[in-house]
């Protein structure tokens, strides 16, 4: 199932549509955050502007990569838009599978990926104004090191 | 025609989120760049920044990538999302 929602969403809700099936052993999950990006400003929160139809897009192609990599049963994207405040959810992330190996490596495979590949992005909201975040290297780096590891 | 989008930072600088673009044969999506970046001084600084990614059909691609009538072109800067 993937989300890509203004509203706030509850995790208990979103880890008992995972964990509905006997079948799994393992259901994992990833909640991302807004955070001070402590870059020394005040942060008070974030505006988050998406590409709606290319944004759910990629969040599908990211999940049908997954599905070939690993065996998964229920997988749940949910991304939150708009104004957030510091504190707030921004991202979930749940994958049930038969095995916990599977579904931790799924889990932390999607987040990966939809960082780089999917068409979000986050503005900082500060005491001294706004300012759009910049995309990190590290972030690339970790999925290329993904693309090595699942070809190999 | 053509529809183009802009995003994020793109969006701001340029303020405009979208336009058509006559369609022409032969296009690529460098060409569009290069066009649009003909607009004027903030337009080629936005347009050429080296960072720029592309979609076409909401699908990233190259500067190659040919374009016709009815294509959806959009530019934007990398993602920040998670």
């Amino acid at each position: 199932m993937i989300k890509v929602q203004h509203e706030d969403f509850v995790v208990a809700d979103e880890y008992q549509q995972l964990a509905n099936d006997n079948q799994d052993g393992a259901v994992v999950t990833f909640v991302g955050k807004v955070r001070d990006f402590n870059q020394g400003l005040g942060v008070q929160g974030l505006s988050l502007e998406h590409y709606p139809g290319m944004t759910e897009k990629v969040l599908h192609d990211i999940e049908a990569k997954a599905r070939e990599h690993w065996p998964l049963n229920n997988v749940t994207i949910i991304h939150r838009v708009g104004d957030l405040t510091l504190g707030e959810q921004i991202v979930f992330i749940g994958v049930s599978s038969a095995h916990r190996k599977a579904a931790f490596a799924a889990c932390e495979f999607l987040i990966d990926f939809l960082k780089t590949q999917a068409p979000f992005w986050k503005k900082e909201l500060t005491t001294k104004g706004s300012k759009w975040v910049d995309a990190k290297a590290s972030d690339d780096e970790i999925t290329q090191q993904w693309s090595k590891k699942l070809i190999n | 025609m053509i529809k183009v989008l802009f995003f994020a930072r793109l969006r701001e600088q340029l303020s405009t989120d979208s336009l058509q673009l006559p369609a022409s044969e032969n296009m690529t999506t460098e060409q569009i760049r290069q066009q649009l970046a003909k607009t004027d001084p903030l337009w080629a600084k936005a347009m050429n920044a080296d960072s720029l990614l592309v979609a076409v059909n909401q699908q990233v691609t190259d500067w190659s990538h040919s374009v016709y009538a009815g294509d959806e072109v959009a530019f934007f800067p990398p993602v920040t999302g998670g």
